[in-house]
This record gives C-alpha cells, structure tokens and sequence, in this order.
C-alpha cells in the first residue's frame, strides 16, 4: 500500500521523533512510505481564528503536495479533521473543489488508517509502563475517531492501562485559544493535569501533538513525573 | 434587563468568574449530574442519534416554512379567542404587554420563567409603568429578589448557595430560618402562594407553541406555571418567533430530546399546554389569553448561515458541556445567553460591539455540538464569527492580523517553510535551558506566563526524512 506521510507542522518543527516513528511504524506493516516535501501547514491555526483568506495559501499548498497520493495518513487527529473540511471550503471553487473532496477522501488520522483501513490491531510493540490516554477533541469528535488508538494500545505488550478521568474534556490547548485566552486555558490545562496525576500513570499518552503540548507543558511547569508521549512513540517502541 | 449583563469587560467578568470558588465548584458538580443524567437518558431512550437527526429535521422543517406556521398559530390561536401581537422589537412587545395591563387595570403581574421576557428586558419596563411583578420559579425568584441576571438558562441561579439564599430571603423578605433547603423552599412556597392568589395577570414563556392547535406548551419542574396559567384572568405567553413546532407529534419528539438534554428526565414534572381561552360551558382557563410572538433580530438571522442557531430548543446541553463555561460560569459571557449557544445567538442579537470576545471564549473542541440535541453545528458557527470579526467587522487585534499575515505567506510558500523548520531551534535558542522555554519572547509570553513550551527538535523530520532517503540510496 502506498502511503503518503502528512508530518503536520507541530511534528516537523517541534517533535520529528514522532514522524520518524510513524514512518517506521508504517513500513513496518508493509506500506510503502513517502514524503510530499511540498506540504506545508494544513492551515488551520488562522482558519479557525477567523482568517479564511490567510488560511487558504496553506491549503492549497496542501492540496497540490498530495495530488498524486493514494492514501494520506498523518500522526495528528485535529490536522486531518481539518483536511476533512476543505470540501466545505472549497464548495463551488471550481478550481478546487474536487482536489479537496479527493484529499479528504484519501486522508487518514495514524491509528485510524492501521486499524480501519488495514484492520491491524497490533503493531507489535513493547513498551513497559503505566499508561494513560487523553483522547483529543478534534480527533473523537471532529474525525470520529474513538476506539482505534485504545485497540492499538490494549495490544501493547507489557503496557499497564489506566483510564483517564473525565477524558473527553477538553485540555484547554484550542490552538490560538491557549495564547487569545491564557487564563482560561490555564483552569483547563490545570484541570486536565489534575486528573492525569490522580492516575497514577507514568506516562500520558495521545494523538494530537498540540494538546500534548499543552499537557506535557504544564506538567513540567509544576514539577510532576508524568512523562508525555505520542502514541506513535509508543506503537514504534521494542 | 436586556441580553447584555453588566457593564466589565469580557476579560475582567472573567477574572472574577475564576476567582469564584463557590460559583466553579457548583457549577462543576451540576455539570457532571447534567452530563451523566443526559447520557442516560438518552441510552434509556435508545436510538438517541435517529432522535437527534429527527429533531433536526423537525426544527430545520419548521424554519423553513415558518410564515407559513406563524400563520397558522396565529389564526388557531385567534379561532381559539386569543389575541396574536407580533412585536417586531423589545420595545413593541413591552408595550404592547403594558397596554394589556393597562387595559385590565392590573396591579400585580405573576411569572413563570422565561427566557424571551429577559432578553426583552420586559420586568424593568413593566415595573416602570407602574407594575407589581412577580417571578415564581423559584431561582429566578432568588435572582428577582437579589437583583442578580441568571447565569445559565434552565437553572438560572446555578451560581448562588443556600448560604446567600438565605441571606437574601433574610433581607428581601424577613426569613428567620436556617438555610436548610427544605426550610427556604417552603418559606418560597408561603411567600408566592399569596402572591398567586392576589395577581391579575399572569405571564409565562413558551417552550413550544403547536401551530395546528394553537396550544402554548410549558416544561417546568416546580408546578409555578400552572399557577400562573390557571389563577389570573389575563394571560399572556411571550415567545420568540422560531419557538414552535407544526404538530402535537413533533412536539412529542421535541419535548423528549428537551427534558433528557436539559436535565437527564423522561419527562419534567409538568408538561404543560395551553390552548385559547375559557369558552362558554367551560369551568376553567383565562377570560382574556394573549400571545406575543417575538422577532426582537431572529427574522435577521433566517435565511443566513446563521440559520440553525434558531433551532435551539433552550435545553442548555451545550452549556453543560462546555469546558469554558465550567470555569468561568454564566455571568463571564455578559449576556443572559451564556455558554456555547450564547456565544453564538449573542452577537446575533445584540451585535459584535459589545460581544466580539464571545465567539473565541471556546477551544472549539465540539463538546457542545456533540452535545446539542437537535445538532446545530455550534463550533462551526463560533468560527463563522470568527471570519465576520476579523473580515466585515475588522475588530481583530493587529498584532494578531500581521501573524496571520506571515501565517499566510508561510504556509503558502514551501521554500518560507522549509527554512523555518531549519531555523526555529536555532531562533528560540536565546530563551531555551534544558529543552524547554519559561519565558517565551513575544505571543509566546502568554503561552509560557502558564506552562513551558519545549525547544523545537534537533533536526526537523524533513531534514531527518532527506538524510535517511541518502542513506538508503548509497
């Protein structure tokens, strides 16, 4: 199967450890991976600030660096989810309109693309450790994504699972929202940290590195152990 | 009152809805029963999604065709005896209710609760002209008497313990009690009773009016409606314009995804309708019935992409969903709408000059559009604002337009953005110790004023990818 790596800006930049382990990750189940170098940012820190003009450069950028794939797959629930909206963007473009429905088609958030599309349930990683998940909003709601990071992660050898209290609640990252708001994000991101610390886990684990972030940032902010990873890492680790 | 709540800043209600430990620890509580109770009753119904997408059907029909179900309420409820206003604006309602009043020489004026009668501000107006008005829901009897807005739309005093109810019960009305809940509830009970008995007028919302029947329905828990509705003589129901339904059937669906939204019920304790006037050989309804339809913006709203923010069913799902309002409580949006739906029918109603905040007061995180009952998109229409704010109203931040002016360059042009994935290690190294940045330069500052922000890898994933494809080509 051949597949194209969407890096997502934030795994470029800020964590390449991620993109490297999805790449490895996915020849390690038999695709054949390769790297559009012409994408950029799928654009939505200025979409969902309200800049639809600034936001459709990136887009677009988008659209031309994946013409040609035959699956898209991307370590970010929130940066597909947002690729899945150029066809509303782009409704009666007729310039883009069917490039945009084609990469949404096409598109697929990591844990999404192993388990639904080519129904693996294990990638037969190691990993040692106490383990909690914080599923990401635009991932669950946006993309619909809910139970195939958890089947993933259930087939982890050695991997101890702790639920997260009150998961679903928003970690108070929201993109511009966490600079545009500090000091409502700040409630939120201590609320979250509160409840990954009452689990006792070692590690926090997720599928959006914004979020991870937001967490991890604020944990070490206040002194606390939890390491935090993306779920790539864990899935790629022996 | 009117939609606006107070006169602070958006940022400073904020900081006083923090500091307010009483209020978020509340509100946290009521949050986790609503949620958990909705979740039930929406599995005991089972199918709860096909419910969902029929009551969407059922609001999307309706706004669709609504001159025509206007119209159809309007000669039901005339064929029935009642008058139909329509009033056009706040003021024309106002009016209108004052002349009502006026007419029947009416002294006091008794409420159950109702959202519209608040956004028109219509309690001050009819006080001022001389009125003696009444709220009988017991939390906005508690707010009447402190002079305090609601802070959410179903519970409206969610934000008061029984500590200052009984404070307040003390000083407004003489209670020498304790504040056992049992205890001020029943000094409500004495203290409005006498008020039932003595009121000529009686004035209640509408959660649904049935246009082929002409029926005014009220969902309520406390039973006050009833009183309301079956004591005066006069009676006026006042009820924005998109609140109906076209059938008893539709009203069943939309009753169901109302009381398991709103507060996790089957059904509330009293579901009420009303249909005209006492006719001859009849033992019981008003003399004299009024129904004050009104558009104060909603007719504004139709036919934009606004739209389905007229299908809310004031269930306050969203609200109880939502991360934001959970710590900063109602009165942060200064707007007797609070919570997602507020953030989205606030500066529909009333504008973007004293709301423009509101549409970012979400991280957008969709809670409240999973939650809503009859699926208005809400986070869609938050960043539909969003756009509105920053290209028709041009009242974004500059700073914040220059970043989104680099945004635009940068993520158009491949070459800008492969030489930052190069560079921003090197450029953040001035603030970088030990992998993370404290004190970030710039935007950063407000993100680093409350968590770290970790130092860009080493080398970027495509400068690693390059190498590596290298390595596999020699």
């Amino acid at each position: 199967m051949k597949v194209s790596l969407f890096i997502t800006c934030l795994c470029d930049i800020m964590s390449s450890d991620v993109g490297k382990d999805t790449v490895e990750i996915l020849e390690k189940v038999g695709c054949e991976v390769d790297f559009p170098e012409l994408q950029t940012c799928c654009g939505q820190p200025a979409y969902n600030s309200g800049y639809l003009k600034e936001s459709k450069g990136s887009m677009k950028q988008m659209l031309r660096a994946f013409k040609d794939s035959e699956y898209v797959v991307g370590p970010s629930g929130s940066c597909v989810a947002m690729l899945h909206e150029y066809p509303h963007i782009f409704k009666g473009d007729p310039n883009w309109e069917e490039a945009a429905k084609d990469l949404a088609d096409k598109s697929y958030e990591l844990t999404q693309f192993l388990v639904d599309v080519m129904g693996i349930t294990d990638v037969g990683s190691n990993f040692e450790g106490r383990v909690t998940y914080h599923p990401s909003c635009h991932m669950t709601r946006l993309l619909g994504v809910k139970d195939a990071p958890m089947t993933l992660l259930e087939n982890v050898k050695g991997l101890e699972f702790v639920e997260l209290p009150v998961k679903e609640d928003c970690c108070g990252f929201g993109g511009t929202f966490s600079v545009k708001n500090p000091v409502i994000s700040e409630q939120m991101v201590e609320e979250k940290t509160e409840h990954v610390t009452e689990t006792g886990a070692e590690y926090l684990v997720g599928g959006d590195m914004g979020c991870l972030m937001n967490i991890g940032g604020r944990l070490t902010r206040n002194g606390k152990p939890v390491k935090v990873l993306h779920i790539a890492n864990i899935l790629n680790y022996q | 009152m009117s939609i606006r709540i107070g006169t602070n800043s958006f940022e400073h209600r904020v900081q006083e809805g923090i500091k307010n430990d009483f209020m978020r620890g509340a509100v946290s509580s009521a949050q986790g029963r609503f949620r958990s109770g909705r979740l039930k009753a929406a599995e005991e119904l089972g199918n709860w999604e096909d419910w969902r997408t029929l009551g969407e059907e059922i609001r999307n029909h309706t706004m669709e065709n609504l001159d025509f179900y206007l119209q159809q309420l309007s000669d039901q409820v005339s064929k029935r005896g009642g008058n139909v206003f329509f009033a056009e604006t706040a003021e024309e309602a106002n009016d209108y209710i004052q002349n009502v009043i006026k007419k029947k020489n009416g002294k006091k004026v008794v409420k159950s609760k109702s959202m519209v009668t608040e956004e028109i501000g219509l309690n001050e107006a009819l006080e001022e002209a001389g009125s003696e008005v009444v709220e009988t829901d017991l939390g906005e009897w508690i707010l009447q008497l402190d002079e305090d807005p609601p802070s959410h739309i179903v519970t409206p005093a969610l934000h008061k313990n029984k500590e200052q109810i009984r404070e307040t019960f003390a000083a407004k009305k003489g209670y020498d009690k304790t504040d056992k809940p049992e205890e001020l509830a029943l000094f409500a009970r004495e203290q409005l009773r006498k008020d039932f008995l003595s009121a000529d007028i009686g004035i209640t919302g509408c959660n649904f009016a049935v246009a082929e029947s002409g029926a005014v329905t009220l969902v309520t828990n406390e039973g006050n409606a009833r009183l309301v509705t079956s004591l005066p003589d006069t009676q006026i129901s006042v009820m924005g314009m998109e609140r109906l339904v076209p059938t008893w059937e539709d009203l069943e669906v939309l009753v169901s995804l109302l009381t398991r939204s709103a507060v996790g019920q089957k059904l509330t304790s009293y579901v009420t309708s009303l249909t005209g006037t006492r006719l001859e050989g009849e033992v019981d309804g008003p003399e004299e019935f009024h129904l004050v339809i009104v558009d104060n913006g909603r007719s504004k709203i139709l036919g934009t992409e606004f739209q389905s923010a007229l299908h809310c069913i004031r269930c306050a799902a969203c609200i109880n969903a939502c991360p934001v309002y959970r710590h900063v409580g109602g009165h942060s949006y200064g707007s007797i709408y609070p919570g997602p739906i507020g953030a989205v029918l606030t500066p529909l109603l009333d504008g973007y000059d004293d709301h423009k905040e509101l549409p970012y007061a979400s991280t957008l995180c969709a809670a409240c559009t999973e939650a809503c009952p009859v699926k208005i998109p809400l986070h869609e229409h938050l960043i539909r604002h969003r756009q509105i704010i920053v290209e028709r109203e041009n009242k974004a931040p500059k700073a914040e337009k220059l970043a989104m002016k680099g945004f635009a360059k940068w993520g158009s042009s491949p070459a800008a953005y492969k030489m930052s994935t190069k560079m921003a290690r090197t450029a953040l190294k001035p603030w970088t110790k030990e992998e993370k940045i404290e004190n970030g330069p710039g935007p950063m500052k407000a993100w680093t004023d409350v968590r770290d922000f970790p130092a860009p890898s080493k080398q970027s994933f495509r400068s690693w990818y390059k190498t590596r494809k290298k390595g596999d080509e020699a």
